[in-house]
């Protein structure tokens, strides 16, 4: 079947839906590939380097004539217009909130997987292309942060004096606030981060921030679809008050808190902002839908009566066009994997793959949104996540050990009272050496134990004084006292002989 | 004065053995441990020769030591690494051996002796006794049923071992066809009471034994004790033959502990405290090795000897749809591993049978010319030996400073790019920390799902020795590379 790569119609749209790079992947799988003319201009693609992949290259109504379309934005009205009934689009869609778009389409009997619909689940995790785009906007949140910015990120002594590392606090550890804590601390910053979600602490923790605990009872925020759930009122409270004393102390705010298809929390509120230093920078990731902070215009920069500068920009990922575009299309890729499993370039829309299901928006002339609930999530849920944890080593019975112990005891008086007075000083030496012999043995390392049962072995052919001692009493015992003497020399020689040779073997690295 | 030198000389030769235990803490004095090991050999043999009274007991001791001394030594320089196990298993049985013909000696001289020993009598034993008779007039009769005692629990202890190791080598040398020497644990019907009647009629044995004893007439009847030996024959065959082949581990330090038991029972027979020392060095030792095997299977020491992996339970699971899983080939595995910048290879005992390891040891080097790190994930129980994976990497002239133990690489692996795992099954297999009702949830495992990609060399899709399948197979990242394991890596190392 042939992939239509269209043009992105949407102004200031730099991104492609496909790379020279996934063009040859796609012809692997047995599709052929059509791009438009200068579809890849602005993500620095030229048509020949598609050309060279193997793509033809087309004019706009012959892209849109392909049976399949791969795209980034949802399609104009104009697009539409040119899309035809049994053709399949795969776009950004957001069907919640576009519910006009998703009936044009149906009324096109135009088949429509979207791409912000791919479940959290791991085994969709590589076509997630909001993963993919919220990981460029981090990145590129901390670059844009760092070029408004008046100072360095890290903390220098040079010779003309002291520089202080910047401090940045990134709200919200989803992918975009992880790629920015790292990014952040990679330029040498230091990085504050805070979560509804405890369970993402060590993650954040993993990228070089520092995570904000709030002193609050136990409330998480997890929740089974992999996004932060609504929180308490009170926690909001104590939540708000960590901000505001955190704002007094930060240089660089980024913000990436989203509550999917609503508008985002406001998190920093225009006192907040008031009180931060001149110069500092606020980037708010979630400005197109209203923006976590107060006074956050989408796609601008603001710069505030006490000169911070808040920037909210929405295109954050086009900023990085081959980056993003290289991402988006290797998650196209990952997708014609599922739709086409026999590698034959034709597609099946599998209702029976969760993953599909949940995707498809619409399907030969029915609105198959919203898909059925599927849980599992990314981010599993604490009770989930410790059942299993609490698989863990047994723990010994504390009764057993008791009882062991009053056996041991009782055994100890036993031999006291009864035992020859001949033989309790051999029986202090037994019982020193099995202490000996424990703290001596803990200490050997894991790697040596194999040397360490060759080289017991050979010592164990100690028995062989029992033997020497005995072979002058007759002829029976002696006979007997011989056998036992040669294996035992066995023993002796070869363990140690296999000892040495195994422990030449062991070398360090040059 | 022979008596007070040769005591110093015991006590010296026992500090050099536990110098010998110390010095394999570290890899940098294990060496010289095994140099103070032989010294104090050599230092406890010439002692004891100094007390041989008879000349023609001093020839034999030499022949019988110099035989020994070119079999052991022919055996040590030509065993494979790999079968080391088999070698550890087949010594561990001639001091099973030993100590058993040490114990009927005992209670030979025991019972030839007269009631007032001899004065000239070499043996420690006879100065003691003879200390006491000068000092008492008489032996205590609870010194005589002490002794009775010790050689009861030595031929026991002895016999044991014997034939338990015998076994254990039968089933890890593999190619033998009695039905005891498969790897497959073997299952008689009331195992477990077999065992338990074993150790109570044994047990009564011995109180018949030691009530026999008569002090006076220097006697006690031959007959519990021949009774119990065969008893203990049989009790060690069947113990070991219940074992399977992967819970060998266990077994063999389990024997190594028991060969520690059997020597220290012959030095308590032969008051000879150089072999308490020495026994009980070895006994803990043995017990300490099949403790820390048990604790990376998290399974109990008594459900290894009683037998068979979780039979029950794994059934269930077996049928259970668990997805698809990848294929890839050589040349693919070859461009993951160029393209990856930190490699971390687990071996198992697969790698053992496929005899991989070095095919393994150039493909690290390989990898490592090209600046990709590689290191080596060595589970506990990985192998039929403690520690059996290291001596192999170790004879494919891998360094050990990159070969790590689980729990210092197991945070790691989340920060690897590719895991290579080789011949290694239940060990990696997620579902012990996942899956609670799986019978070997709670076994530490190394988790290698946690790196990007993981390779898994595999000669078929075949479940484990624990019978349990593996979701690792199964997962997003994981791939399978199907295959003789050597002939595959070789297949890789020519593709980079």
């Amino acid at each position: 079947m042939l992939i239509g790569i269209p043009k992105e119609s949407l102004h200031g749209e730099t991104r492609v839906a496909a790379t020279p790079d996934t063009v040859g992947k796609l012809l692997k799988l047995g599709f052929e590939v059509a791009v438009q003319s200068g579809a890849g201009a602005l993500a620095s693609f030229d048509d020949d380097a598609y050309v060279k992949a193997g793509a033809k290259i087309v004019k706009e109504k012959e892209v849109y004539a392909a049976d399949i379309l791969f795209k980034l934005n949802a399609p104009t009205d104009a697009e539409i217009e040119l899309m035809h009934e049994g053709q399949t689009l795969v776009s950004f869609i957001r069907p919640a909130q576009n519910e006009e778009l998703v009936n044009k389409l149906n009324a096109k009997k135009v088949t429509v997987l979207a791409m912000d619909m791919v479940p959290r689940i791991s085994r969709a995790q590589s076509l997630d292309a909001l993963s993919s785009t919220a990981n460029i906007s981090g990145y590129r949140a901390v670059i844009e942060a760092a070029h408004a910015f008046g100072r360095f990120f890290t903390g220098q002594v040079t010779a003309a004096g002291k520089v202080p590392p910047a401090k940045v606090m990134v709200i919200g550890a989803g992918v975009a606030g992880l790629a920015a804590i790292g990014t952040a601390h990679s330029l040498g910053a230091i990085v504050r981060a805070f979560d509804t979600r405890l369970e993402v602490a060590d993650q954040i923790k993993s990228m070089g921030g520092e995570f904000l605990r709030l002193d609050f009872k136990n409330e998480d925020g997890g929740s089974s679809d992999g996004y932060a759930k609504v929180m308490s009122d009170e926690f909001i409270k104590a939540e708000m008050e960590l901000f505001a004393k955190q704002c007094k102390e930060v240089d660089i705010i980024i913000t990436t808190a989203a509550i999917p298809g609503k508008k985002a929390p406001l998190l920093i509120t225009k006192e907040m902002v008031a009180s931060m230093k001149s110069g500092s920078v606020i980037v708010d990731l979630a400005a197109a839908t209203g923006g976590n902070c107060e006074g956050t215009k989408a796609g601008e920069v603001v710069t505030t009566a006490n000169g911070v500068k808040m920037i909210g920009y929405t295109d954050l990922a086009a900023r990085l066009p081959a980056q993003s575009s290289q991402l988006y299309s290797t998650n196209l890729v990952n997708l014609c994997k599922l739709l086409c499993k026999n590698k034959d370039g034709n597609i099946n829309v599998d209702f029976e793959d969760v993953v599909l299901r949940n995707m498809t928006v619409t399907k030969a002339g029915e609105i198959t949104f919203p898909p059925p609930k599927i849980s599992v999530s990314a981010a599993p849920q604490s009770q989930a996540k410790e059942a299993p944890a609490k698989v863990e080593a047994k723990k010994p019975n504390p009764a057993i050990k008791l009882v062991a112990l009053v056996a041991m005891v009782l055994a100890f008086m036993f031999i006291g009272a009864y035992a020859p007075t001949e033989f309790l000083p051999h029986f202090t030496v037994f019982v020193l050496s099995c202490v000996v012999g424990y703290y001596v043995v803990w200490n050997v390392s894991h790697s040596l134990h194999t040397p360490l049962m060759s080289v017991t072995n050979a010592i164990s052919g100690i028995v062989v004084v029992g033997a020497m001692l005995q072979i002058s009493n007759g002829l029976f015992i002696g006979v007997l006292s011989f056998i036992g003497v040669l294996l035992v020399s066995i023993n002796i020689f070869g363990g140690f002989a296999v000892t040495r040779r195994m422990l030449a073997m062991f070398r360090k690295q040059q | 004065m022979l008596v007070g030198l040769t005591h110093m000389a015991y006590i010296l030769a026992a500090l050099l053995f536990i110098m010998a235990l110390a010095g394999l803490s570290k890899q940098e004095t294990a060496k010289m441990g095994c140099l103070s090991g032989m010294v104090g050999m050599t230092v406890a043999l010439v002692a004891t020769f100094a007390q041989v009274e008879s000349a023609y007991g001093f020839a034999a001791i030499v022949l019988a030591m110099v035989c020994g001394a070119a079999v052991g030594v022919y055996v040590a320089r030509k065993v494979q690494m790999t079968q080391m196990p088999e070698l550890i298993a087949c010594l561990h049985s001639f001091v099973g051996l030993a100590a058993v013909l040490v114990g009927f000696n005992s209670y030979l001289q025991l019972i030839q002796a007269t009631p007032i020993i001899d004065a000239n009598s070499a043996d420690l034993f006879g100065e003691l006794v003879n200390k006491l008779a000068a000092a008492g007039g008489h032996k205590q009769p609870a010194m005589f049923t002490t002794e009775l005692v010790e050689i009861f629990l030595g031929v026991f202890i002895g016999a044991v071992t014997f034939t338990g190791s015998i076994v254990a080598y039968g089933k890890l040398n593999g190619t033998y066809k009695l039905r005891i020497f498969k790897s497959a644990p073997l299952s008689l019907p009331h195992g477990n009471l077999l065992n338990l009647a074993a150790l109570v009629v044994s047990f009564l044995l011995m109180i018949w034994f030691v009530a026999s004893g008569d002090m006076a007439q220097s006697k006690a009847d031959a007959f519990p004790l021949i009774a119990m030996t065969i008893i203990a024959l049989l009790f060690g065959i069947h113990l070991v033959a219940a074992i399977g082949g992967a819970d060998m581990p266990v077994v063999i330090s389990m024997l190594n502990s028991y060969s520690g038991w059997a020597a220290a029972a012959s030095g308590f027979m032969l008051s000879n405290d150089l072999l308490i020392v020495t026994g009980a060095l070895v006994g803990s030792s043995g017990a300490i090795l099949s403790y820390i095997m048990c604790k990376a299977m998290n399974r109990s020491f008594i459900s290894v000897i009683a037998g068979g992996f979780g039979n029950a339970p794994a059934a269930k699971k077996q049928d259970e749809e668990m997805g698809e899983y990848r294929e890839l080939k050589a040349p693919e595995v070859a461009d993951l591993l160029k393209n990856s910048s930190s490699v971390i290879i687990t071996p198992g005992y697969g790698m053992a049978v496929a005899q991989a390891q070095n095919a393994v040891a150039s493909l690290t080097e390989k990898l490592k010319a090209r600046g990709v790190e590689v290191r080596f994930a060595i589970h506990p129980v990985a192998g039929r030996l403690p520690g059996h994976m290291n001596v192999l990497l170790a004879e494919a002239k891998v360094p050990y400073d990159i070969v790590f133990e689980m729990d210092e690489i197991n945070d790691d692996f989340e920060n690897t790019d590719t895991v290579l795992v080789i011949g290694a099954n239940d060990t990696v297999n997620p579902a012990a920390s996942e899956d609670p009702s799986s019978p070997i949830a709670g076994m530490p495992v190394l988790e290698v799902w946690k790196a990007r990609n993981v390779v898994v060399f595999k000669r078929s899709m075949n479940p484990g020795y624990a019978g349990v399948q593996n979701p690792l197979f199964f997962k997003e990242n994981s791939s399978m590379c199907f295959g003789d394991a050597k002939k595959t890596v070789e297949d890789i190392v020519a593709n980079i």
